[in-house]
């Protein structure tokens, strides 16, 4: 066990840095929140900006076009720019994390070099068409249908939690190609393009007041059989495969994020007086022990990437330790603000030091809530762990699917 | 950087860990219940020259010169075989104390209450272990002291929460002999605390693995209640707990050992914070997991949990904890 970076990691971390100082300040203004071609424009700018200095796809293997480095590297990347506070990888989440690896891994040679220097690039976005309004946790069950028709798909269905969907060029998406009942194994990974006649996209409006996902409706759109991704009926194994590309650090930037919004929280404390009531010093300190915690773990998770090139069983602890932490860190900071945290304004403090950080902590709060449902709600990640890792019984499995 | 577990530090664990199934088995421990001494002399000596005792002692003094990070690994095994006495105590005073890196003089720790304390005010001093101990030190603004164990008016307690840790108490301490300064104790503290969590995660992974096993195994409403997601998700619970407490005080350590990666008195004060409370609330979920069984002192499920109640006292409570890492919140 060595937490110290040898010489190489250091020097990575400070030619990182380096060209951070130099190439934040030319950013343009950021644009609104609900502004999404304009956060298209600037997601894809910064995207321009990292793979025209050989930081795009910093994880992916060389022969993706990625700068191949490791799992260190990766978290080292990571810290830097959350530090630095540059931009998200925003509207380029899906192409870069998910689609991009899974195009690597599964894809035909003619897939590679059409969908993978794009995504690099920044020219092309993507966005994800996995669930849908009757398959959540149990993704298997889902029955958007693809039938075959010469060389095209005729795919017709329903997808929801399709993020940046109003402005993505490529979906990936899950359809059913097996019989209505065959769950797992009659799925097939395709690429639609999201210009295709018959799709339609409306945005979703979530509880945190964001507007990021959508549902898309498809009505007999025609994808061509080129653009499926692995073999028929494999998609299930194929969304397996891209799962095994993270390598522990999926929520590095979102844990600094936290332990930003923590020392905000105690600054606020001292601010309000709140400080001297020592239940308000001990959460701090909880929050403060927990958080230092999840870092240790993510190295741990990351140090075991890079040497196995495998993903631990560290990921699913992690999301379910995170996820809480973030979510009595949200209820921490809202107690504080008290009756100044009823609007996600920042409202001037009647101290003269200037406005109250209510804004982003109400908000934080909020999408602090998605944590414990996205990507697997905190439930099936702890049937994940009681089954594959405890080896407890599994839950009763559906054999067939649905019907009506 | 690299925080896995190398394979050096694995075998030394692995052959603790063999060592304890030898000398420690629970049936065997388990003997020595609600006696006043649980330390089998034989058993001490065997941890003393598998080398958990001098284990950071440096080679020139006797020890085996290795890191904090690799006794913890150590004490976690301690931990997950409820080794009974005062093994972080033993451990501390080796080097200060002659027979204690090996296992033939056994050391008791003891903080000296600070008058004033808020919620202080009524309480005695308790002491584990009295009648096993052949040295008492006295941790205290000073630095550390040296009692003599058999000169104490210390009056022994019925019925002690942890059955394997028989306790004595005393209206207060006298002085002792200085034998170290205000720095060793510091780093005694910080240590202390380290190892002290290190057991509390290997005793938070013993209630876990004993949850699981029973879970496994109990049937009713014909299936094994570990299938029922109630029971599933407070096991999943618990191993989630051990995970992230293992990772913070193996942190902890290695950050003792490696003090430019972190500020180690606050990694240590984070580690010890969650461990307690992993044991803690792991001890309570594995009585729970066991049912009515779990209610019966034949099944082994409250032994962890009182324990970890024991060691949660030790080297800061919580609230103390979580203090000094509100300090260092306040200050960074």
């Amino acid at each position: 066990m060595d937490l110290r970076y040898t010489d190489a990691e250091q020097a990575f971390r400070n030619d990182l840095r380096a060209w951070l100082e130099t190439t934040l300040p030319g950013l343009p203004p950021k644009p609104s929140p609900d502004d999404w071609p304009g956060r298209r424009a600037y997601d894809t700018h910064w995207q321009r900006l990292l793979f025209d200095a050989g930081y795009a796809g910093v994880d992916w293997p060389v022969e993706g076009g990625g700068r191949g480095s490791s799992a260190v590297e990766e978290l080292i990347f990571k810290e830097e720019l959350e530090r630095a506070h540059a931009p998200y990888v925003g509207v380029n989440f899906v192409g870069l994390l998910h689609a991009g690896p899974t195009v690597i891994a599964e894809g035909t040679p003619e897939q590679r070099s059409r969908f993978l220097p794009p995504i690099l690039r920044g020219d092309e976005v993507w966005c994800q068409g996995f669930s849908e309004p009757n398959a959540g946790s149990d993704l298997a069950s889902m029955r958007t249908r693809a039938v075959r028709d010469g060389d095209d798909y005729v795919v017709t269905g329903q997808k929801i939690w399709t993020s940046h969907a109003e402005v993505a060029d490529y979906c990936e998406l899950l359809v059913r190609t097996g019989p209505e009942d065959s769950r797992h194994r009659g799925i097939s990974w395709l690429i639609l393009p999201m210009d295709s006649p018959g799709v339609d996209i409306r945005p979703l409006h979530t509880i945190a007041g964001t507007t990021e996902f959508a549902e898309l409706f498809l009505d007999e759109v025609r994808v061509p059989v080129a653009n499926r991704v692995g073999e028929e009926n494999d998609g299930w194994r194929v969304t397996m495969v891209t799962l095994s590309f993270e390598r522990g650090t999926a929520f590095v930037g979102d844990l600094l994020e936290a332990v930003e919004l923590l020392h905000a929280t105690v600054a606020l404390a001292r601010r309000t007086g709140a400080w001297a009531d020592p239940g308000v010093r001990r959460q701090a300190g909880h929050l403060k022990a927990e958080l230092d915690a999840l870092w240790a773990l993510t190295k741990r998770n990351v140090s075991q990437a890079a040497r196995t090139g495998i993903p631990g069983v560290g990921g699913t602890f992690f999301k379910l330790a995170y996820s809480e932490t973030r979510h009595k860190l949200g209820e921490f900071s809202l107690a504080l603000l008290d009756r100044a945290g009823l609007a996600a304004h920042d409202l001037e403090g009647i101290d003269g030091e200037g406005p109250l950080p209510a804004g982003t902590m109400v908000e934080d709060w909020l999408r602090g809530i998605s944590l414990t449902i996205a990507a697997g709600t905190s439930q099936i990640q702890r049937n994940i762990v009681g089954e594959r890792i405890l080896g407890l019984p599994k839950e009763p499995q559906a054999t067939t699917g649905r019907k009506g | 950087m690299d925080f896995e577990v190398s394979e050096f530090q694995t075998e030394l664990a692995d052959g603790i860990r063999r060592l304890c199934e030898g000398a420690f088995p629970l049936e065997v421990i388990r003997r020595a219940e609600s006696t006043d001494r649980v330390v089998d002399r034989g058993g001490w000596a065997r941890l003393g020259e598998a080398g958990v005792f001098h284990l950071c002692l440096a080679e020139e003094a006797g020890g085996v010169g290795l890191g904090l990070a690799e006794a913890a690994l150590v004490f976690e095994e301690l931990g997950r075989a409820l080794v009974p006495g005062p093994l972080v105590a033993s451990h501390l005073a080796a080097g200060l104390i002659d027979g204690a890196d090996d296992g033939s003089v056994v050391v008791g720790l003891v903080e000296r209450p600070v008058t004033g304390a808020v919620g202080s005010g009524t309480l005695p001093v308790v002491i584990e272990h009295l009648a096993d101990l052949d040295v008492l030190l006295v941790l205290s603004a000073e630095g550390v002291e040296r009692l003599d164990p058999a000169a104490l008016d210390a009056m022994p307690l019925a019925r002690p929460m942890d059955p394997l840790t028989p306790v004595w108490s005393l209206a207060s301490l006298p002085a002792g002999e200085l034998v170290a300064g205000p720095d060793v104790a510091a780093w005694w503290r910080r240590d202390g605390a380290v190892l002290t969590a290190a057991l509390q995660v290997g005793m938070a992974e013993w209630a876990c693995d004993l949850a699981v096993e029973y879970a496994k195994g109990r049937v009713q409403f014909g299936r094994p209640i570990g299938g029922f997601q109630a029971v599933k998700h407070l096991c999943a619970d618990m191993a989630v707990r051990v995970e992230v407490a293992r990772c913070a005080v193996q942190a902890a350590a290695v950050t003792v050992d490696q003090p430019d990666v972190g500020d180690p008195d606050v990694a240590a004060a984070g580690a010890k914070l969650l461990a307690d409370e992993a044991a803690v609330t792991n001890g309570r979920s594995c009585i729970q997991v066991h049912g009515g069984m779990g209610f019966t002192w034949e099944v082994p499920a409250h032994l962890a949990y009182k324990r970890a109640r024991v060691l949660a006292t030790q080297f800061g409570g919580d609230d103390a904890l979580a203090e000094a890492l509100a300090d260092a919140l306040a200050s960074g």
